[in-house]
């Protein structure tokens, strides 16, 4: 049983749009690009060239299809790494504190080498977030770039997840959800930000911001006035021409 | 446990050093960091000073390491030693294999230099290859346009002097609605899911039109399931509406497009339907102000739409006319298209209105004033809202050249292109078919050619016909069959070099062109062209030559391989003289340059083809003397001059200060190198928009080198080229089409868009095959690289046959199940899976997923060899034969763009077999297979 912190001073997290993202997975192999070179063991890959190829990644995009209940089924994508929770199950299972999460900003992270490789905390993630590494026999899971966000090594403009510096839809944003006046809180606000499954309790920092409305053509009502014709044969057109050109 | 918190190291150092160069994971061609540690590739990202993908970076992009390190990578010139297509070889040095090379290549060029054919693939520097078959003397040369999206490029050219992709881009910043027409994801990949990015962020709506709601479609506001083939019409239909209630832009057509210019109207004339022209050519217009006929370009001349000129008892329209006549008429009601294209007329109607409310209830202006052609001064530049963008899915049918001409005509009524919010053209576009060179096959032993291959024709007397008549090229481009092939017809080049139709090659020359496999239509058939042989046991093509960086599929089917550098490892120029990487408000080019060493005996093939050059003493690459111009690709990319002061590169010119036209540079990579890989020069802000007109646009593409001389012209609604090939069919001039395609002629090549059903739908009982097949790419993957690579291929692995609720349920199909699907062509297995969000008589599958058994290092069960499949197994590069002894290619009767998407099936439930059907045996590996772990970390 590992203690979470009380309070964390900033909630840092990402806001994920779901009305934008195209399904191009640039943020997963970004991710996984990124986090093979740097935090903790690489994330190996099995039988890469083989039958079943099964690697580490910290960050998948699911696409479902939702039939509604009138109009056209619907394609979503849906990127899902850790949710960086503020009542992470996945700490408080642990019976090492190799997960923990951090005070100052509310990551949760694995300390790889006080992890045993149990999987106690994959078990207690409602979301599947988290993915043991076959090669090294550790947890892996998304760090929200600890070793990018604070890296003075970098410029300050790519101080940011390598998923949302490639994200080419701009789908993905950063920040700090305990300002009100950060671009992740606006963006929640205005767009309905949801919590992933809520009724897990598990307080998610992550918010996904909902597909807007689709195929409102569709729904026009089909009285409704279209173009107004201006002609029915070829030859009022020409009439109509020579008024219209008067004009210009 | 109490809280507790190791301490970490949050600012690890990143990489010793960071290269930039352009990636090549796919056509889109972005700028890249490589980060280096201990000088290996540790980590890609994108490059944010860019201007192509600014900063981002796709899924591909990302995956490069894992192609730098594919084991697929071929390590040595290969010689075969088997018979063909078995995949035994043996490893020769470089010099030996470029020996054998010029021991069949001598012959040829002193003999008869056209029968070697050279066709290049995903070539990204067609500028230089064509130079090198230009200067060999051979005129078999394209790239692969042909199979791709000819349709679109030249469509786009010969109505607007550009096109989409590269040519052009929706105006992000200012774009209010944009529709988007069956997009193929690796092109232009990134700027459309920034641009989609960008309009989402404001609101904007977006349309997309595609039979399959996937990827951007699935984040489309609204979705156009479409019948594959019908988007002509839908689009004509959208033009009949929008006629019909007046909602195009007047004032914008008769300025800057041809629909005042009138035409002869003289039915017992030569000229019947060509522009009436004045003593200098130019095409007439009447002067609104004066009522009189006057060339349409003179100052101050306010063509009239309207007004006709009668001479000699003949009446003279402009076309506008024929428009509305055409148009307007029944035939192009959202009622009566509504069935075909799946699309209901109240819908089709919504769109259209939608349409015109954009474009000119929100109209905008820009406080930018400017000057156009005819010397007319504007305070302001007046933007129509509107922007669509269009790639393969529209263009990969055999009406494909009508249809993308017809989303043209539908830009340019509602005054959306070249305009605030509407489509911009990207320099060295726009540009109009003037400009450009014609066909070119003059062939001499021991000479170059007389011009470049590739062209746009102007009428039948630019075909490239031999003096008795027969097709010039080995692809049967610019021939009757196909008059304004632009591209070439890559797909045609083994089927006729086999049938020896029309005439038999010695040598078959291809770079990274998979044509024994997801490159060609007819897949089985092709192998069997390529490992045929004659009557004295000879193979039927002599020799073939392929040169690829990887264990492809076609290389079991060459007899001598020529192994290229993957892309970390290479000089490359993306140069303005080819497909560039430009914007619409700055002229850009780029490099690639070897950020890595090659650790095989490995070499990039633009420097063994100048190799080959200079052992051929080709002219254009050795003096008089015979001696070499050039060491390699990075002494050519910088010293060789196209025209004086202009070269592959247009950046770091001269003194290093200037772009477009300049010395040559020494310094000039040095100084790509510095600068990021690429070079940008801006187009000012009084030039930004309205280019085609606009004089100050004009005179920076002077100075910038684009043209030499200013160049505006009016948008092409009537296209004359066309018509003056159904003048040809219709028996004037004395070229004459053969009897057998006059009818072909005079229908398909009409001078205004028309809509014609796919031409396979003729040849097919309908009833029969009532399903339409496509492919699509994944935005993850290009063509068939990715399977090797082995991040990529976790995320697009497989590649069931998705299949629509109405054909699933009516088949009874369950998950896991497989169907028959079978052509007129032929039959395949392969694995089923339901999709709703999908036209209801389509089925699709990913394209190139499917791999042969022993190709590409993957192990002999891994799913892309036994559960992936191709489409291609059911479609011919011929129509099904008419009986009258003729081989009707399977394409586009305008260009010769290849019909992919002309495919119809029918499906049924079968048993599951243990691997999809066809089957075929395993290739023996050149390179072996990939280990069983990966653990890719470079750093310590």
């Amino acid at each position: 049983m590992t203690m979470l912190p009380e309070t964390t001073t900033r909630k840092l997290g990402l806001v994920i749009d779901l009305d934008t993202c195209v399904g191009c997975h640039a943020c997963v192999i970004s991710c996984k690009g990124w986090n093979t070179e740097n935090y903790g063991a690489p994330l190996s890959d099995q039988d890469p060239y083989g039958a079943n190829p099964s690697g580490t990644f910290l960050n998948r995009v699911h696409s479902y299809e939702v039939q509604p209940e009138v109009g056209a089924a619907q394609l979503v994508h849906f990127p899902k790494s850790c949710l960086h929770c503020e009542d992470a199950p996945c700490v408080t299972v642990c019976p090492t504190g190799a997960s923990y999460k951090r005070a100052e900003d509310g990551i949760v992270l694995v300390n790889e080498s006080d992890c045993i490789g149990c999987g106690l905390c994959a078990w207690a993630c409602p979301y599947g977030a988290r993915e043991m590494d076959a090669a090294e026999g550790v947890m892996k899971k998304c760090t929200l770039c600890v070793d990018r966000i604070y890296n003075e090594n970098l410029p300050e403009i790519d101080r940011v997840p390598a998923c949302v510096r490639t994200c080419p839809a701009g789908a993905r944003h950063f920040g700090d959800f305990n300002d009100p006046e950060s671009h992740v809180s606006q963006l929640t606000a205005e767009r309905g930000g949801m919590d992933l499954m809520p009724e897990q309790g598990t307080n998610p920092v992550n918010k996904y911001l909902p597909p807007r409305p689709k195929d409102e053509i569709d729904q026009i009502d089909i009285l409704a006035p279209f173009l107004e014709p201006v002609v029915q044969e070829p030859k009022g057109f020409l009439g109509w021409l020579d008024k219209a050109l008067e004009k210009i | 446990m109490t809280h507790h918190q190791p301490k970490i190291e949050t600012s690890p150092k990143v990489s010793d050093e960071i290269r930039q160069t352009t990636c090549y994971m796919c056509a889109c061609r972005c700028g890249i960091n490589v980060h280096m540690k201990d000088g290996k590739v540790a980590y890609i990202e994108g490059n944010r000073d860019h201007p192509v993908n600014k900063g981002v970076l796709c899924a591909k992009g990302s995956a490069g390491i894992m192609q730098v390190n594919a084991p697929s990578r071929l390590r040595a010139p290969l010689k075969r030693v088997g018979p063909r297509g078995s995949g035994e070889f043996e490893e020769i040095s470089l010099d030996e294999a470029l020996d054998i090379a010029t021991g069949w290549l001598g012959p040829i060029r002193h003999e008869n230099p056209e029968k070697l054919a050279f066709f290049t693939g995903r070539d990204q520097s067609q500028s230089f290859t064509s130079f090198w078959a230009q200067n060999f003397g051979t005129q078999n040369y394209a790239a692969h346009g042909g199979f791709c999206s000819v349709n679109m490029a030249a469509g786009g050219i010969y109505t607007m002097g550009g096109s989409f992709w590269e040519f052009g881009q929706p105006d992000w910043d200012h774009t209010k609605l944009f529709m988007l027409f069956g997009v193929a994801e690796d092109h232009d990949s990134n700027p459309i899911k920034m641009g989609l990015g960008k309009i989402k962020a404001r609101g904007a709506r977006v349309i997309g039109v595609n039979p399959i709601r996937s990827g951007y479609n699935a984040v489309a506001d609204d979705w156009v399931g479409i019948t594959p083939g019908t988007d002509g019409l839908f689009i004509l239909s959208l033009v009949h509406e929008l006629m019909k209630a007046g909602k195009i832009d007047l004032d914008y057509l008769a300025r800057y497009t041809n629909a005042p210019v009138l035409l002869n109207g003289d039915e017992s004339s030569p000229e019947f339907g060509l522009f009436l022209r004045n003593k200098d050519g130019k095409p007439q217009v009447i002067d609104r102000k004066t009522g009189k006929l006057t060339a349409f370009d003179k100052p101050g001349v306010r063509p009239d739409l309207h007004a006709t000129y009668r001479h000699d008892g003949i009446t003279h329209r402009p076309v506008m006319h024929l428009m509305a006549e055409r148009y307007l008429d029944a035939q192009y009601a959202p009622e009566a298209v509504s069935e075909r294209c799946g699309i209901k007329p109240g819908k089709i109607r919504a769109i259209a209105s939608e349409l015109a409310r954009v474009a000119f209830d929100e109209a905008i202006e820009l406080d930018i004033a400017w000057i156009d052609f005819r010397g007319e001064k504007h305070k302001k530049m007046i933007g129509r809202p509107v922007s669509f963008h269009s790639m393969r899915g529209v263009s990969a049918h055999s009406n494909g050249f009508q249809t993308c001409r017809a989303l043209h005509i539908l830009q340019i009524i509602l005054g959306s292109v070249e305009v605030p919010g509407g489509f911009r053209f990207k320099p060295p576009y726009p540009k109009p078919v003037e400009a450009h060179p014609k066909p070119h096959f003059g062939v001499n032993p021991d000479s170059a050619l007389n011009g470049p291959h590739l062209g746009f024709v102007r009428g039948p007397d630019d075909l490239a016909l031999k003096d008795d008549g027969s097709p010039a090229r080995i692809d049967k481009a610019f021939t009757w069959e196909n008059p304004m092939s632009s591209h070439g017809l890559m797909h045609m080049v083994i089927s006729n070099a086999h049938a020896g139709d029309p005439y038999k090659i010695d040598t078959l020359f291809m770079y990274m062109a998979n044509m024994s496999w997801n490159s060609s239509m007819n897949t089985g058939g092709v192998m069997e062209m390529l490992t045929d042989k004659d009557e004295n046991g000879d193979y039927v093509i002599p020799h073939i030559i392929y040169s690829d960086a990887y264990s492809s599929e076609m290389v079991a089917y060459a007899d001598l391989i020529l192994p290229d550098t993957t892309y970390l490892e290479r000089h490359d120029c993306i140069s303005l003289l080819d497909r560039p990487i430009c914007e619409a408000d700055g002229a850009a080019d780029a490099i690639r340059w070897p950020v890595i060493e090659p650790d095989r005996d490995v070499r990039g093939f633009q420097s063994v083809l100048i190799d080959l050059a200079n052992r051929l003493n080709l002219p254009g690459f050795t003096d008089e003397d015979g001696k070499a111009k050039w060491a390699d690709y990075a002494d050519y990319i910088v010293n060789h001059e196209r025209r004086p002061g202009i070269g592959p590169l247009a950046g770091f010119r001269g003194d290093g200060t200037e772009f477009g036209r300049g010395e040559v540079n020494p310094d000039q990579l040095e100084r790509y190198i510095e600068n990021g890989g690429f070079a940008v020069h801006h187009i000012p802000e009084n030039a930004s928009y309205y280019k085609p007109w606009n004089t100050a646009y004009q005179e920076w593409a002077v100075k910038t080198g684009i043209y030499d001389s200013p160049q505006p012209y009016l948008f092409q609604l009537y296209s004359e080229p066309m018509r003056r090939f159904q003048l040809a069919a219709e028996g004037h001039g004395d070229r004459q089409p053969p009897d057998h395609l006059r009818d072909q002629i005079k229908t398909t090549m009409d001078p205004l868009p028309i809509w014609y059903a796919p031409l396979e739908d003729a040849q097919v009982d309908l009833d029969e095959y009532p399903v339409h097949a496509l492919t699509q790419r994944p935005m993850a993957m290009y063509h068939s690289w990715g399977t090797q690579n082995a991040w990529l291929r976790q995320l697009h692995g497989r590649n069931p046959l998705y299949v629509p609720t109405k054909i699933w349920e009516a088949n009874g199909f369950t998950d896991g199940d497989w169907a028959k699907v079978s052509s007129i062509h032929g039959t395949i297995t392969v694995p089923v899976a339901h999709m709703a969000a999908l036209n209801e008589n389509t089925i699709w599958t990913w394209n190139a997923i499917g791999k042969r058994k022993g190709t590409w290092a993957l192990s002999e069960d891994a799913p892309e060899a036994s559960k992936g499949f191709l489409l291609n197994h059911l479609i011919h590069e011929l129509l099904p034969p008419k009986g009258d002894g003729m081989r009707w290619s399977n394409s586009d009767p305008i260009t010769g763009q290849a019909a992919w998407f002309d495919l119809r099936v029918k499906i049924e439930r079968t048993n599951a077999p243990d691997e999809c059907q066809p089957a075929f045996d395993r290739i023996k590996s050149p390179v072996g297979q990939g280990p069983d772990e990966l653990k890719w970390k470079v750093g310590k």
